[in-house]
């Protein structure tokens, strides 16, 4: 009976913090936007002269301008997309004539899915690696290890999948050098031609996890009272899983949920280079083209999606540590 | 007449060679009988949200070979740079300012209905609607009157004498949409049907099984990707993952050479990447300074360092050497720092700093800025290069600068390129030089019936451009296409890399 109602009273307790985040979440959104509006709208050339191109002529640019309805104050076009932004409706691409609503819907599920995909990977290798790590602190396996993780965090993401596109793709010929995501893929054949940029990015995001968790574990395994339970007799692997692990939880935590908002956004490279048709390139592309509605959409996604990984942490670091409740 | 020029020509060309074949056994397959089927993908260097099947907004390769597997024009323009009736079954004009164009019968669209005179006037109208954003509106203005004269006959009426009508027409953002579509979707005349498009990720086309050219094509289906990555377009092609790709930069070439399996395309083109000094500002509009900077440029150097030797180098004006109205006599101006050093005195610019915008955006300007500076270190002249970045070049810096760089892309007519960049009130005159003699040839050879006149005017226009315009051209860039051996039939059109962006209809899969 305690035990269950305990959580249950817990999140209760956490309810008001939650929904004060979710409100300055909220605040922080709208900020956002406004930044972007306004820093976007100091870049040289806007969407219509973006569209025309080299060959632009002014009464060409002044037309689709109008079109484009690009031609009234920045503050009026502000007003209306955050009044359609309230309502849910992130309102129509200046460039490609389609609602950014069905231009998200159908590059998010890719992003989402890489990022799934990776994080799934990842995270167990990296909590595993930390750990290992972490307890052999000083051994052979912690240097090996060490070294390891230090490696991949140096390497550039772009050497990893340029070298794993040589070796893979082009010597061995076992995988595609390129993401080819399509609607009429089976899972073997998408896994298949997603399997070079999880791995890339696994080794991006892995690394920094595997540090972080090393360096939490490593810490509470100093404190006393993993002597105490020593002294008590308690086995190692309970002492590390039971009593060291809900106490580091709490940064091994951020440090993932930072990663993973990483993945969602920073894989910008790794979709330039595995050509994966997902939501950072499609925000890249937005820049370019002056394409503010689009740009606006993805930067909200970014934004919101990091913001929420963020909330996430927080809860579980303050479930996992009633200390941090009380505050 | 015939559209089958692609052929044709190479029927001809067997047939001259004679013992050609058998001199050349690794041209056989070249002029073997093309098989029908296969599938294949190829990928561009660019494409984005603003992808289109509009052909009157096509603004990049991947748009331009859309259009043509699913349209078709006119006219088309063959690998010998003349263009022949295609969708038009003759061509008529006494004069070259009334043109009579019949349509071919029984072709139809994708759905099933008739190509008529409508369709044909709706394509050539919607352009001159500025809240299209036609990439021709500027050249629409030559049509006085687009009329219908019957179910199958189309009347244009220019505003003044133009030989070059038929090339200008077998442009890709001419092809002919169907009547009454704002926001065309893909229904053509073309060779293949639309099956799939999502705008910055993939186009799928299935063979036009009803294609009015008997035979054509061959291919049963091509998706058409972008890869803007150069490095991983050319893995992609070595792994297997495409079998055709384009804009191979030169240095990638050794990869794909040492690759049995693969080849390459090499198209040389009037591509051409500019130095432009301005006329209308200071320093730039001193004569002798615009001399001394045209001898102090290795070109040579740019050919080899820069390109590979896949470029052609040029003369300071925009016509290349393998063009049919090139002017050999002009003078090759040549790399010499003694000549420039005296030029560069009497302009009295001797150790004045002056500014040079370089731009990725213009291929191979930073390099060549470099290369400018460095030379006019030893003659005592200061460049400061200042590169800027791609993203918004055209609309920020392009031409507003008394020394910066420029891109133009080939033009399927001398007329277009010497109106739109070099005429005195073009929008694009990129120097701002102005020269009444030069404009009035324009006009003459423009109406001009008689080939050998014509190739005179345009060759005294060259003269004129290479000695007095305030535009410095090193060299003509060969486009450079990869592709898989096993995809045949595909030959080097000067318009562009992809077989001037048609090689959908021609190309075939040997395997």
């Amino acid at each position: 009976m305690a035990a269950t109602a305990a959580p249950r009273s817990a999140l209760v307790g956490i309810m008001p913090l939650v929904l004060r985040r979710i409100g300055s979440a909220l605040l922080t959104l709208f900020l956002v936007s406004a930044v972007i509006f306004t820093i976007s709208g100091l870049l040289p050339g806007d969407a219509a002269q973006e569209t025309l191109g080299q060959s632009a002529t002014p009464e060409q640019v002044a037309a689709l301008r109008h079109e484009m309805g690009l031609d009234r104050p920045a503050l009026t076009r502000y007003a209306e997309w955050l009044e359609g932004i309230v309502q849910g409706d992130p309102g129509q691409s200046l460039v490609a004539n389609m609602p950014v609503r069905d231009i998200i819907a159908e590059r998010l599920p890719n992003s989402l899915m890489l990022a799934g995909i990776t994080a799934l990977l990842a995270a167990p290798l990296a909590l595993s690696i930390g750990i290992v790590s972490a307890i052999n602190r000083g051994g052979t396996l912690d240097r090996t290890l060490n070294i390891a993780t230090l490696s991949m965090v140096a390497v550039p993401e772009f050497l990893v999948a340029t070298i794993g596109v040589l070796i893979f793709s082009v010597k061995l010929l076992w995988l595609p050098s390129i993401a080819l995501v399509s609607d009429e893929a089976t899972w073997g054949e998408l896994l298949r031609s997603i399997a070079l940029p999880v791995l890339t990015l696994a080794v991006v995001v892995m690394a920094q996890m595997a540090r972080m968790t090393r360096a939490a574990v490593a810490d509470q395994l100093d404190r006393p009272y993993v002597e105490m339970a020593r002294l008590k007799g308690l086995t190692f692997r309970r002492i590390v899983l039971s009593h060291v692990l809900p106490n580091a939880i709490g940064p091994i935590i951020n440090a993932m949920a930072l990663s993973l908002s990483y993945l969602m956004g920073g894989a910008i490279i790794v979709e330039t280079i595995f050509n994966f048709p997902g939501l950072a390139s499609l925000m890249v592309n937005a820049v370019t083209s002056r394409d503010m509605p689009l740009l606006q959409a993805c930067a909200m996604i970014f934004c919101a999606a990091y913001l929420m990984l963020m909330l996430f942490a927080d809860v579980v670091a303050i479930l996992a540590n009633p200390r941090l409740r009380a505050q | 007449m015939s559209s089958d020029l692609f052929t044709r020509r190479g029927l001809i060309g067997a047939g001259i060679a004679g013992a050609g074949i058998l001199v050349l056994p690794g041209q056989r397959s070249a002029f073997a009988a093309p098989r029908r089927g296969g599938s294949i993908r190829i990928a561009t260097q660019s494409s984005s949200t603003a992808d289109t099947l509009d052909p009157a907004k096509g603004a990049l390769s991947t748009d331009y070979i859309r259009h043509f597997m699913l349209y078709s024009g006119l006219t088309k323009t063959g690998p010998d740079m003349v263009s022949r009736p295609s969708l038009a079954e003759s061509i008529e004009s006494s004069d070259r300012i009334t043109w009579h164009f019949r349509l071919r019968k029984g072709v139809s669209f994708h759905d099933g209905s008739e190509l008529t005179s409508e369709d044909v006037i709706w394509s050539l109208r919607r352009h001159s609607d500025a809240k299209l954003g036609s990439k021709m509106a500027t050249i629409v203005k030559q049509f006085a009157e687009v009329r219908a004269d019957g179910r199958h006959d189309v009347l244009i009426r220019l505003t003044g004498a133009n030989a070059d009508l038929p090339a200008i027409l077998a442009q890709s953002h001419f092809l002919i949409v169907r009547a009454g579509e704002t926001r065309p979707n893909g229904n053509g005349t073309g060779p293949y049907r639309l099956a799939q498009f999502k705008p910055g990720v993939r186009t799928v086309v299935a063979r036009n099984t009803n294609y009015w050219v008997e035979g054509r094509p061959y291919l049963d289906r091509i998706e058409l990707i972008s890869i803007p990555d150069e490095v991983s377009r050319v893995n992609a092609l070595l792994a297997g993952d495409v079998q055709l790709i384009n804009a191979v930069n030169p240095r990638s070439t050794k990869r794909i050479d040492a690759s049995s399996g693969h080849g390459l395309l090499a198209t040389p083109s009037a591509l051409y990447t500019d130095l432009i000094m301005r006329q209308d500002r200071l320093p730039t509009s001193n004569p002798d300074f615009v001399e001394a900077i045209k001898h102090l440029i290795d070109r040579p150097l740019v050919k080899r360092a820069l390109f590979r030797n896949y470029a052609t180098i040029g003369n300071d004006q925009p016509i290349p050497p393998f063009h049919p109205y090139y002017n050999p006599a002009v003078p090759q101006t040549t790399l010499d720092l003694d000549r420039a050093r005296w030029h560069l005195k009497r302009s009295g610019l001797t150790g004045v700093r002056i500014p040079v915008y370089a731009t990725p955006a213009a291929e191979g300007s930073v390099d060549m800025a470099s290369i400018l500076q460095e030379y006019g270190a030893r003659v005592g002249l200061d460049l400061a290069v200042n590169r800027v970045p791609a993203d918004g070049y055209w609309s920020t810096h392009w031409m507003k600068h008394p020394m910066g760089f420029g891109n133009t892309n080939p033009r399927p007519t001398a007329d277009l390129i010497f109106s739109l960049f070099f005429k005195s009130d073009a929008d694009w005159n990129e120097s701002g030089w102005k020269n009444p003699r030069f404009d009035r040839l324009l006009v003459e050879a423009r109406g001009e019936a008689d080939e050998a006149r014509r190739k005179e005017l345009y060759g005294e226009m060259q003269a004129l451009v290479h000695g007095q315009c305030g535009v410095a051209i090193p060299v003509f860039i060969t486009l450079i296409d990869g592709h898989d051996r096993r995809l045949k039939g595909l030959q080097p059109v000067a318009l562009g890399g992809f077989m001037g962006y048609q090689f959908a209809e021609y190309a075939w899969w040997d395997a």
